[in-house]
């Protein structure tokens, strides 16, 4: 890689650091808001989290969090209008990427970084067959003739598993069920062989047994080619089968990251520890569940200090005033919570 | 043991598939529930899980006699509810209400929540009388858990976890003795799941209500059922309480159900057992000879392909079990809390 390019497109965004680390992907303070007419909502307020070959990276959030708008910004298909960066950098190979021009950013997409997301059928293109799809891009990427682009889009379809791949190239994606659709695009997504692969709730559709066979896959395929893969969900179950970092995600910032271990064994925010108490458990017998009282902000309107003060149990005056920093409270793990030592420190 | 205020006895439903536009002709049969039987008794909750397509829907919807059924029938009370039509019928759903699982689309965006709420009174005026309705709404809400000063706000206004609590709301209001759940928590974020399966207990203990709950989430059903049944492409392979198919499930299928769901604890990567099914659910419309779920499951036998095995307690179950060679097998290590 050249160094020159790396100094050259690397000043320091607003906010941003701007040192190239040897990362693989790196999203750096990381700003977004949507402009709409109700007002402007800030979506997400300053996030950083990098992902490394071979590691899997779990955005842990619910719905609003942020979690897929840092990977719609990451892959640039940010709805723009409404959607806006407003700062921060998300550097591949320490590469400012929202700096790049349309034509970088491209060849980036699909052999760089490539992108799967929760609802295959609406993802596919319906008025061509599975397999033209993926030919396409060896034949666009590639330059490859059409009988050799088919020969690897079977091929692809084979290496997903998909059973009697041949026959399957020549299928609508109508005519696939939920989980060969998800197969289908997994094949799709890794057909230019990415470096950072980016699964957004990629089994939130699915049913519970093709659920196990789709996260398989992805953890086998991600083990042969050592990708980055940044695994975006909002369950806990999922997340404590395959991760390996966790990051975990509220109105549009990072609470808490932590390796998965640590982070189920001892949650350093509250809100962590919220969420894994109000899960019900496959293998406990229980009494009441445990909540995390009242709603998510409003983004349009995030209440001033700590934006989850409303909710936590913990919350003291301190919280309304400050926004309290990610920071690191142990080897490889940081939370931002005023009270990060006391939750990590207790018995 | 407590009586059945509701039993369901080999129900059947099946749509029709049609060809053709002019000269319509049936060309076969989707059989979306194919002879289901199952009692609930009072003040229990009966979880129904199972995956995409396995019926639990219909059931639900012919439980509320918003279907008729192909064949068989439900009895309420002594009643057989499918034979039941105008005044009849309209007195019973009094009784039977349904929770729908998408809070977006099942209330009508263009009613303020007071009259959304205030619309059961109308059609059945005898349970609040003209002038106490309002008073009765605003009961509700609180009820449910939700601010009596919103009763003028419109469904647009208020997140997915209190749209569902108006859904419950008027699902309670004219204090039903059964209540059909349909996925009613799995549209909502995990913080907010939580509050709701509180509510639903909390209303159960106060009224006592009897649930049918309708799910696809194992974790949730076993939090909130008594007894649950485990359906396969329209029949009940497994039946029991929650600690004999949570703790000693026999059917293969409820076996590989229960091992697919990932537990949030990392220390238990490795000391799962996983049995992995191959394939897809056959369709309905031909489901295969014998046993459905023969064509997926790693016992199957000669006799799976030519007898239907009843949902009977076989040797060494102590739970009726749809499986020839139906085996007790440990899947979940459960610790109480």
């Amino acid at each position: 890689m050249s160094d020159i390019l790396v100094s050259e497109q690397s000043a320091p965004g607003p906010g941003g650091s701007g040192r190239p680390s040897g990362r693989l992907l790196e999203v750096d303070d990381l700003r977004v808001e949507f402009r709409t007419r109700d007002g402007v909502a800030k979506v997400i307020n300053g996030v950083t989290y990098h992902v490394d070959a071979g590691e899997t990276l779990a955005v842990l959030g619910e719905s609003g969090s942020g979690k897929s708008v840092t990977a719609q910004t990451i892959m640039g298909i940010l709805d723009t209008p409404p959607g806006f960066v407003t700062g921060g950098q998300v550097r591949f190979h320490g590469k400012d990427m929202l700096r790049m021009s349309d034509e970088e950013r491209r060849r980036i997409r699909g052999e760089g970084i490539a992108m799967i997301f929760q609802d295959a059928l609406s993802a596919l293109n319906p008025v061509f067959t599975v397999g033209f799809q993926i030919a396409e891009q060896f034949r666009v990427r590639r330059g490859m003739g059409r009988a050799e682009a088919k020969k690897r889009a079977i091929d692809m379809l084979d290496q997903v598993k998909i059973p009697n791949a041949k026959g399957r190239f020549n299928n609508y994606p109508h005519q696939f069920s939920g989980g060969m659709r998800q197969r289908a695009m997994i094949a799709m997504s890794l057909a230019l062989d990415p470096e950072v692969l980016i699964a957004d709730e990629p089994t939130t559709a699915l049913d519970v047994t093709v659920q196990a066979q789709i996260m398989d896959l992805l953890a086998e395929l991600q083990r042969e080619r050592q990708m980055g893969m940044i695994l975006i969900t909002h369950d806990l179950g999922v997340v404590a089968d395959v991760a390996d970092r966790i990051a975990v995600m509220y109105a549009g910032r990072i609470v808490e990251e932590a390796d998965v271990y640590e982070l189920y064994a001892k949650p350093a925010h509250p809100y962590t520890l919220g969420l894994i108490d109000s899960i019900p458990r496959l293998d406990e017998k229980g009494q009441q569940l445990r909540t995390i009282k009242g709603l998510p902000p409003n983004l349009m309107n995030i209440p001033p200090g700590c934006p989850f003060n409303p909710r936590c149990p913990m919350a003291q005056p301190v919280c309304r005033e400050k926004v309290p920093p990610l920071l690191q409270v142990g080897p490889a793990r940081a939370s931002a919570c005023h009270f990060a030592e006391e939750l990590v420190n207790r018995v | 043991m407590s009586e059945n205020i509701l039993e369901v006895n080999d129900l059947v439903k099946h749509y029709p598939v049609t060809q053709g536009v002019v000269f319509k002709k049936t060309v076969g049969q989707v059989k979306a529930v194919d002879g289901v039987s199952f009692g609930l008794r009072a003040g229990e909750t009966l979880g129904v899980v199972g995956e995409s397509g396995c019926g639990k829907s219909t059931l639900a919807r012919v439980l509320m006699n918003l279907e008729k059924p192909t064949a068989g029938n439900v009895v309420y009370k002594g009643q057989d509810i499918s034979k039941l039509s105008g005044g009849a019928l309209r007195r019973l759903r009094r009784q039977i209400q349904l929770v729908m699982q998408d809070p977006y689309t099942s209330l009508n965006p263009r009613m303020t929540v007071g009259d959304l709420l205030g619309e059961p009174f109308e059609i059945h005026p005898e349970v609040a009388p003209k002038g106490s309705r309002r008073a009765k709404v605003r009961e509700l809400l609180d009820l449910v858990g939700l601010n009596p000063e919103h009763i003028n706000r419109y469904p647009h206004q208020f997140s997915g976890g209190q749209r569902q609590r108006i859904g419950i709301a008027r699902a309670l209001a004219l204090r039903p003795e059964i209540i059909v759940c349909d996925e009613p928590v799995s549209a909502l974020d995990v913080s907010i799941q939580a509050q709701v399966m509180n509510l639903l207990e909390q209303l159960q203990g106060e009224f006592g209500l009897s649930y049918v709950f309708i799910a696809h989430d194992l974790s949730v059903v076993r939090h909130l059922s008594d007894r649950v049944a485990v359906m396969y492409l329209g029949k009940i392979v497994e039946i029991g309480t929650e600690d004999e198919i949570y703790e000693r499930p026999t059917h293969p299928y409820t076996q590989a159900l229960l091992s697919a769901v990932p537990v949030p604890d990392p220390t238990q990567r490795n000391n799962k057992t996983i049995i992995r099914l191959t394939g897809d659910v056959p369709s309905p419309i031909s489901p295969p000879s014998g046993c459905r779920f023969r064509t997926r499951c790693w016992k199957a036998q000669d006799v799976c392909a030519e007898q239907v095995p009843l949902l009977e307690i076989r040797r060494g179950s102590d739970h009726p079990s749809a499986c020839h060679f139906a085996e007790k097998r440990e899947i979940v290590a459960t610790h109480e809390v």
